[in-house]
């Protein structure tokens, strides 16, 4: 079995990252894919890192930390290595509501972080709660730290470096994320900003946002 | 003998039999029995909506009163199917409409509602009264109050997580002031502000409601108002739930609560304040269902404190955060408990608070009558399985989701299908199975041995070979639907045995290694089935060679060729020639279906497809015999 498992679970392989079972091949799903261990069953079997790595379309590159380039889509892979990371195929896992399936409602917004030299773009839609996009945009922009008011513990702080997440409602105004309910959030936001703690500073605020109480 | 038995005396014993498996099965007996229940029929089920026309429907059952139709396949509420697919009722609702059916009720699933068809709707049956749409999408708030306006004796207007564009808010207000029949009005899928003040006068004047399932915008004080105006309702869902619990808004609330001691079923708190938890327990003991998996502001001690309220519950939806723990107090408070549904409150994050394998065992242990589950997990060992399995041998649905679909025993590091093997082992009455984690083709031989009841199967990164496929294919008689997604099963698994998929309702593949040439194969050789190929890499099917492999297959029984109204990047196949030929519109003739229907293993399927075309065969046996005479039929039902 254990073999088996080793070519269906290269983040199982004890010696770190199997490059060639993330490797992607263009062209149709499932044509000519070399598995990990080198001797391709006939029909190869399309393991779950596989197709991660087939739907996202995109070359990965690994750096040291094991991190991976972030994708132009809001849905990023992460190795499945690193605890707590999730890597997101289409359709996984199976819950509606999660995901959209018509061409409507789906709600894009500009994600900018100070000091960062392009923007990304998140579906806000497809959070249901202030944590889930906290934590998305955490992974989106791993190197720094937002705070979190929300469960009130501080993240890694890698560099020392906090963020403030705010954005910008339909009047223009720039608000603080958590203030409001969720969903009133969804749609009044056009905008998010992680602004930096040092210009923040003296907004901070000294209740925290309405939705950061733990009941 | 029955012979001398009056129409009417039949008709009026046929009443007595109500489910569809039934009905059908009455009507496979002779001539005459088929022609009483054909003209008494009046509940259809048809559960793809493209394996009959409207016009067969109508010609077969003239006095059809209830009809409910399914449309995309199951994998489509998980963004797997094109949105313009297919699906549309509109077809139906004209052709009926045109033919003077007295159509009263209308349930569709997983299907393309346009406006414009709730609105021919609403005008187009006089004592339309009930109208349930689950998973549908394509209208708006338009659509809803042409339903509202023109259904002058709407029973229940039943909406369940549809995509509804509710860019205006004003159709609750086009109930006109002489309607006071709703009996059922649940709109929690609308994202939009709805009257409030209509919304009260509506409920004021509805004695008999009895079912109210409120949208996130109807906030605390209407709630109040509401309950105060119909303390009979047995079914409540809340919208916005968020006071004060010391303020006097919170009292008139628990007021109001209390005098509704027939609430047995409570759901919603899309918006929710867990420190006023407390003023529904006067409620809790006597509610038999349960659903807070909306509400993830509900959780930690406030979610096990609002269950140790709940001794009477049958059926508890909830969110992951409960925890094992939380799922430790379920066990041991919910005694009578028959369905659980755990649902991941952060799909694609971190998981730390999901529930594991010991959640589930827990239940298992307490709950003894638990016959249906759907549960999210993190992780989940073979041994939990088989305690499950022992605990539990009454499951007729078991729906295991592993987060990360292929992770292993996490204790042995071992594939989980002993686990999942003990489960079809010991739950003989299982009728549906979806399977996750870790799996080889074992799992499969198991489920072919012992799953003789199951009807529908879901595998998604499973299995090594097409052995899996055949195993289940081989094996389990009563499969009606399968649905496969990522597993290495080709052409020899689909090709193996074609004539099953006419045993089925419908074979859905995709990212498995079937190829067009399969794809063709199977469509040339089973008029019956239109075989549908999906491919969103950009190419039409038309550029595929017949050795590639196609993104999406779904094929399925019918009895009127292909559809038209399939969408461009979606192409199907019919007896084709070695040429693809779309635009034929191919129905099959009387004895085309005679000459090339094998059927076997006909298990009594509550389709209705199956039924008709079971109605060919014996017509066509029946054409010189006009007395009632009872036929030895080898259907094993009969």
């Amino acid at each position: 079995m254990s073999s088996e498992n080793g070519k269906r679970l290269p983040e199982t392989d004890a010696a770190g990252l199997n490059f060639e079972a993330t490797e992607l091949t263009l062209g149709l799903p499932g044509k000519s894919r070399v598995t990990s261990d080198g001797g391709a069953k006939l029909g190869s079997k399309r393991g779950f890192s596989e197709t991660v790595d087939l739907s996202l379309g995109d070359k990965k590159d690994t750096n040291k930390l094991g991190q991976t380039q972030s994708q132009i889509d809001a849905r990023e892979a992460a190795p499945a290595k690193s605890p707590g990371s999730k890597a997101q195929v289409v359709g996984w896992p199976p819950v509606r509501g999660y995901g959209k399936r018509g061409k409507k409602s789906c709600k894009y917004v500009k994600v900018a972080v100070d000091g960062a030299p392009y923007l990304r773009k998140v579906d806000i839609e497809m959070y249901n709660t202030y944590q889930q996009l906290l934590a998305s945009l955490e992974h989106m922009f791993s190197c720094f730290t937002i705070r979190n008011f929300l469960n009130e513990k501080k993240m890694d702080q890698v560099n020392g470096i906090e963020y403030v997440p705010t954005y910008e409602d339909k009047d223009g105004d720039w608000m603080l994320v958590g203030d409001v309910p969720w969903q009133m959030f969804v749609e009044s936001c056009k905008r998010i900003r992680l602004m930096k703690n040092t210009e923040t500073v003296e907004l901070a605020p000294r209740t925290p946002p309405k939705w950061s109480r733990r009941s | 003998m029955m012979n001398y038995f009056p129409d009417e005396v039949l008709e009026h014993v046929f009443d007595f039999i109500t489910c569809h498996k039934d009905r059908n099965s009455v009507s496979l007996v002779c001539k005459s029995w088929h022609r009483i229940e054909r003209y008494s029929r009046r509940r259809v089920f048809i559960g793809n909506c493209y394996s009959i026309s409207p016009e067969r429907l109508i010609a077969r059952f003239p006095g059809v009163k209830s009809l409910t139709l399914k449309g995309k396949p199951h994998f489509a509420d998980f963004n797997l199917v094109p949105y313009d697919w297919g699906g549309f009722v509109y077809p139906w609702i004209k052709v009926l409409a045109e033919t003077g059916i007295g159509l009263e009720e209308l349930r569709l699933k997983r299907m393309v509602v346009s406006d414009e068809s709730l609105e021919l709707l609403s005008k187009s049956f006089v004592n339309f009264q009930s109208l349930v749409l689950v998973s549908c999408d394509g209208f708006s708030a338009d659509g809803l109050a042409a339903i509202a306006a023109n259904c002058r004796f709407l029973r229940e207007l039943d909406l369940q997580e549809n995509e509804v564009d509710d860019h205006r808010g004003h159709w609750l207000s086009c109930f006109p002031e002489s309607c006071t029949s709703l009996v059922s009005l649940n709109f929690a899928c609308l994202k939009g502000e709805v009257n409030l003040g209509a919304l009260e006068r509506l409920v004021s004047r509805s004695p008999n409601l009895k079912s109210l399932r409120l949208n996130r915008s109807v906030p605390l004080d209407t709630l109040q108002k509401l309950l105060m105006r119909a303390p009979q309702l047995v079914d409540l869902g809340i919208g916005s739930y968020v006071h004060d619990p010391l303020s006097e808004a919170s009292n008139k609330l628990k007021h109001a609560i209390q005098r509704c001691k027939s609430i047995m079923s409570l759901s919603g708190f899309l918006e929710v304040a867990p420190r006023c938890m407390s003023a529904i327990y006067p409620i809790c003991g006597n509610l038999t269902t349960l659903n807070l998996s909306y509400a993830p502001g509900i959780h930690g001690n406030k979610l096990t404190k609002l269950i140790q309220h709940c001794r009477k519950l049958q059926r508890l939806w909830i969110l992951d955060c409960i925890g094992d723990k939380g799922l430790g107090v379920v066990a041991s408070t919910c005694k009578e408990l028959q369905e659980l549904r755990v649902f991941p409150s952060d799909p694609f994050g971190a998981g730390n608070d999901a529930v594991t394998e010991e959640g589930l065992v827990l239940v298992s242990a307490g709950c003894p009558k638990l016959n249906s589950l759907l549960y999210f997990c993190q992780q989940m060992t073979n041994a939990a399985l088989i305690t499950v399995a022992k605990n539990c041998p009454n499951f007729i649905r078991f729906r295991l989701c592993i987060l990360d679909p292929v992770r292993p025993d996490p204790v042995t590091n071992q594939p989980l299908d002993e686990g999942f093997g003990a489960i079809v082992q010991s739950c003989k009455q299982l009728k549906r199975l979806s399977l996750s984690g870790l799996l080889t083709d074992q799992v499969f031989l198991y489920i072919g041995m012992y799953a003789e009841q199951l009807e529908m199967l879901s595998i998604a990164f499973a299995a090594d070979s097409d052995k899996g496929m055949l195993y289940v294919l081989n094996g389990c008689k009563k499969l009606r639907k399968l649905e496969i997604r990522d597993c290495p099963f080709g052409n020899a698994a689909l090709l193996e045995d074609v004539g099953k998929y006419e045993t089925m309702r419908s074979l859905w593949m995709s990212s498995c290694e079937v190829t067009l040439g399969g794809c063709k194969t199977v469509a040339e050789n089973m008029p019956s089935l239109n075989v549908e190929i999906i491919n969103e890499s950009g190419q039409t099917v038309f550029n595929l060679d017949e050795g590639q492999k196609v993104d999406k297959m779904y094929l399925y029984r019918t009895l009127v060729g292909h559809r038209k109204d399939a969408p461009e990047s979606n192409q199907t196949y019919l007896k084709c020639r070695g040429d693809l030929t779309r635009s034929d519109h191919h129905e099959p003739s009387l004895n085309d279906m005679i000459k090339d229907m094998k059927l076997k293993n006909i298990s009594g399927d509550d389709d209705f497809i199956i039924s008709e075309s079971n109605n060919f065969k014996l017509q066509s046996q029946l054409f010189e015999k006009e007395e009632a005479e009872i036929m030895i039929l080898k259907w094993k039902r009969l």
